[in-house]
C-alpha cells in the first residue's frame, strides 16, 4: 500500500468553490474558469501514490499550483475536494485534534524561507515539533541534537538562526522537519533560497540522508535540474494539474506531450547525467587467476584490457593485454604487472565533471562506490552518445 | 429651516442613571477592588523611610539600566525628598501604578482578541479612537456618578485614557509576525495557544512593551486631571497652585511629576531592552 495516496484533490480560491468543481468536471480549463467565474483554481484535480521512502519531487513553474498542492497535503490549505490518503486512513476527515496529531507524528515539514524562530536557538528550533507535543525536556534535546548531528550542526546547537549562514539556517530547517521522526517529509522549495553551490551540496547531503533515514520526502521544486538529480519520481505541473509523472529518465526520453518536451528540450544533459547512468560492466579478473587466464578472457570478450578486483570486488589495478603477455613470458604474478594508477569517479559523478578527467586519461574511468567497489567503467564514446540524446546503456538504470 | 436635536444628552444622562441604579453592586465591588489596590501600593511605597526606598530605587535603576538612570534616580528622588513632596508623590505613583497594571491585565488580552478576529477589531478600534480622543474631562463625571469622589474614578479615568495604546500595540505586534512562522507553527501541529505563547507573543513583545510604556506615560499625565475629581497626591498639588495662582507651588509639583515621569519611561524601557536580550 503506498504511504500517501492522492485522488482528485482540487483547490478552488474563492467564494462559490462548488461552481468550479462543477465546471472543472465539465472540463472547464483554468483560464475559461477564472475569467467566467472569478474564481482561481490552484490545483485541479491531482491525482499520485507515493510509496514509501520515495524521494517523489512535485516540479513546476511558479503559479503551476505546486506550492499549494504540498500545502493541501497537510491541510495547511483546506482542500476544496478530493481524497488525501496516509497509509489508507483520509485525512480530510480528521477533526482539529486529529490534524494535530497527524502533523506532529507523520508528516514534517521544510520552508523555502527557512521559516525558523528567531528567538530561539537552534536547539530550540530543532525541538520545536517536540516541544509542542509535551515530550519532556531531556527526551526532546536528545533526538534535537541527533537531528542536528544528522545534518552536520554539531557544536551550533546554542547559537541563534540569524548567527548562521542560509545553507546552515535551512540544515536547521530540515533537522527541525526531522527531529519528531515524521513518517514523510514535506520539503517546499527548500533549497531555492541558496545559492547555486551550496544548493549543490545540501542536494548531495539529502540525498546521503535519505539513504540513512530512508524517510519518504515530497519535494517541491521549480529547477529540473534539482528534481532530475533528487527525484525517484517527478509529477510535472501545469496550470494546477499535473501533467505526467515518472522517472527522471522517463521524463527526459519519453515526454507525454509537447509542455514536457519543451520543458525538458533545454537541459542541459551534462549537469543531469552521471557516471552511474553512462557505466558499463567491465570485465574483471581476480589476481590469482594469472595471466594466462586474463589473456583468454580478453581474447573471448573481446577487450584489450581487464579490471582487477579483490574477492570483494575492490579494485585493485587495470591489466592491459601487453602487461598480461609480458607477465606470461617472465612468469611473473598479474600482481607484478598491473597498473594501479586507474582514474576513478564516484557513481554520482557529473558527466560535465568526467569531461576533464576523461580527456588526460587513456584508460577508462573506473566507477568506484564509497567502498572501493567497482561498480562499472566509463568509456569516452558512451558519454559523447549520452549527451548527443541517444539511448542510455542499459548499465544506466542503476542510480 | 429648523432642523430637531438630537437628545444625546439626554440619552446618555438617562444612561446613566439606570446604570448607576441598576449596577450599583457591581460598581461597589470594583470600587473595593481598586481602592484596596490604590492603598495596598500607597501602604507598601510609605512604609519604609524615603530614603531606604530611594536607595532602593537607586539600585534597581542601576541593575536594570547604566549608572545614569542610577544618578538621576538619586538627585530626583532626593529632590522630590526635599520639596517635601514624597508623600502625595508616592500616592501619585500608586495611582498610577494602579492604573498601569489593570490598563496591562485588561489590555493585552483585548489586543490579543484584535489580532484573532477581525469583527472584534472592527468594533474595538473605534471605542479606542472615541476613548483616546474624548476630552478626559467628560468621563470624569460618569466616573465620579458610579464611583463617588476619591481615588478610584481617577484610576478609571486613567485606565480609558491609557489603555488603548496597550491594546492597539499588542495586535499590531501579534499581527507582524511573519506569516511563514506562523505556517511553520501550524505546520508541526502547534494548538492555537501553544502558538500564541510560544511563537506570537514572544516575537511581539518589544511591540507589546513599547504599548505598555505608553499606557504608563499617560496614565500619569492624568494625575492632574484625577485631582479635580479628588484623589489625593501630587496632582492635587499642582491643581491648588493653578486656582491660587501660586506659581512656586505649582513648578514644585510639577517638578516631582517630570522626574517621576522620566524615571517610569527609563527604567521600562531598559527593562523591556535588558529582557529582550
Amino acid at each position: 500500500m503506498p504511504i500517501l495516496e492522492v485522488k482528485k484533490l482540487t483547490k478552488v480560491f474563492g467564494p462559490d468553490s462548488g461552481r468550479a468543481l462543477s465546471l472543472l468536471n465539465q472540463g472547464w480549463s483554468k483560464e475559461k474558469i477564472l475569467k467566467e467565474t472569478k474564481l482561481t483554481v490552484g490545483v485541479n484535480q491531482a491525482e499520485f501514490s507515493i510509496e514509501k521512502g520515495e524521494i517523489f519531487v512535485i516540479m513546476g513553474l511558479s503559479g503551476s499550483g505546486k506550492s499549494t498542492l504540498v500545502r493541501l497535503l497537510n491541510r495547511l490549505i483546506e482542500p476544496t475536494a478530493g481524497q488525501i490518503l496516509f497509509n489508507g486512513k483520509d485525512v480530510m476527515q480528521m477533526n482539529d485534534a486529529e490534524l494535530r496529531r497527524f502533523r506532529r507524528r507523520n508528516i514534517g515539514m521544510v520552508f523555502q524561507k527557512f521559516a525558523l524562530f528567531p528567538h530561539k536557538t537552534v536547539l530550540q528550533n530543532a525541538e520545536f515539533g517536540l516541544e509542542i507535543q509535551g515530550i519532556p525536556k531531556a527526551e526532546r534535546h536528545e533526538a534535537a541534537q541527533k537531528a542536528l548531528h544528522l545534518v552536520g550542526l554539531k557544536g551550533w546547537e546554542q547559537s541563534r538562526p540569524d548567527q548562521l549562514s542560509g545553507g546552515m539556517q535551512q540544515r536547521v530547517g530540515l533537522a527541525r522537519g526531522l527531529a519528531n521522526d515524521p513518517d514523510i517529509l514535506l520539503m517546499d522549495e527548500a533549497f531555492s533560497a541558496l545559492d547555486p553551490l551550496i544548493r549543490k551540496d545540501m542536494q548531495h547531503e539529502l540525498l546521503e540522508l535519505q539513504a540513512r533515514v530512508k524517510k519518504t520526502i515530497v519535494f517541491i521544486t521549480h529547477d529540473l535540474d534539482e528534481a532530475l538529480r533528487i527525484g525517484d519520481r517527478i509529477a510535472l505541473m501545469r496550470d494546477g494539474a499535473i501533467v505526467q509523472i515518472g522517472t527522471p529518465e522517463e521524463i527526459l526520453t519519453q515526454p507525454a506531450n509537447k509542455y514536457v518536451e519543451r520543458f525538458v528540450e533545454d537541459v542541459d544533459l551534462s549537469r543531469v547525467l552521471t557516471a552511474a547512468h553512462v557505466m558499463r560492466k567491465p570485465e574483471t579478473i581476480r589476481p590469482e587467476r594469472g595471466p594466462r587466464v586474463a589473456l583468454q578472457l580478453m581474447r573471448d570478450s573481446g577487450v584489450s584490457s581487464l579490471y582487477v578486483t579483490d574477492a570483494e570486488s575492490r579494485l585493485l589495478g587495470v591489466l592491459t593485454a601487453d602487461d598480461a603477455s609480458r607477465a606470461s613470458k617472465e612468469g611473473l604474478s598479474l600482481d607484478a604487472v598491473l597498473q594501479r594508477e586507474v582514474p576513478w569517479a564516484g557513481p554520482d559523478t557529473l558527466l560535465n565533471e568526467l569531461f576533464e578527467m576523461m580527456a588526460e586519461a587513456r584508460l577508462p574511468v573506473a566507477v568506484l562506490d564509497e567502498n572501493k567497489r567497482l561498480r562499472g567503467i566509463v568509456i569516452k564514446g558512451a558519454v559523447l552518445s549520452a549527451l548527443a540524446g541517444n539511448a542510455l546503456p542499459e548499465a544506466g538504470v542503476a542510480r | 429651516m429648523n432642523m430637531p436635536k438630537l437628545p444625546i444628552g439626554d440619552w446618555i444622562e438617562r444612561a446613566e442613571d439606570w446604570l448607576t441604579n441598576h449596577l450599583g453592586p457591581l460598581f461597589d465591588f470594583i470600587h473595593v477592588v481598586i481602592g484596596g489596590m490604590v492603598d495596598g501600593i500607597e501602604t507598601a511605597l510609605t512604609s519604609v523611610h524615603p530614603l531606604v526606598l530611594i536607595l532602593v530605587i537607586t539600585a534597581l535603576s542601576y541593575w536594570i539600566g547604566k549608572w545614569k538612570i542610577a544618578l538621576f534616580a538619586v538627585i530626583g528622588l532626593l529632590l522630590i525628598y526635599d520639596l517635601e513632596l514624597w508623600e502625595p508623590s508616592m500616592q501619585s505613583l500608586a495611582l498610577v501604578l494602579t492604573a498601569s497594571i489593570l490598563s496591562v491585565v485588561a489590555g493585552v488580552p483585548i489586543g490579543i482578541l484584535c489580532s484573532r478576529s477581525r469583527t472584534f477589531r472592527h468594533i474595538v478600534t473605534p471605542i479606542l479612537d472615541f476613548m483616546q480622543t474624548m476630552p478626559a474631562f467628560v468621563y470624569l463625571l460618569p466616573a465620579v456618578s458610579f464611583f463617588s469622589l476619591g481615588v478610584v474614578p481617577g484610576v478609571i479615568a486613567s485606565i480609558i485614557f491609557a489603555i488603548p495604546p496597550t491594546i492597539r500595540l499588542t495586535e499590531l505586534g501579534i499581527r507582524q509576525v511573519p506569516a511563514e512562522l506562523v505556517e511553520a507553527a501550524d505546520a508541526f501541529g502547534s494548538t492555537p495557544s501553544q502558538k500564541l505563547f510560544k511563537l506570537q507573543l514572544p516575537l511581539a513583545m518589544p511591540t507589546i512593551m513599547a504599548g505598555v510604556n505608553q499606557t504608563i506615560m499617560l496614565s500619569l499625565s492624568m494625575v492632574v486631571i484625577s485631582s479635580m475629581i479628588g484623589a489625593q497626591g501630587v496632582g492635587a498639588y499642582v491643581y491648588r497652585a493653578v486656582t491660587q495662582a501660586k506659581t512656586g507651588v505649582g513648578f514644585e509639583a510639577g517638578i516631582a511629576i517630570v522626574v517621576m515621569a522620566i524615571l517610569l519611561d527609563r527604567l521600562t524601557q531598559n527593562a523591556f531592552k535588558k529582557q529582550k536580550i
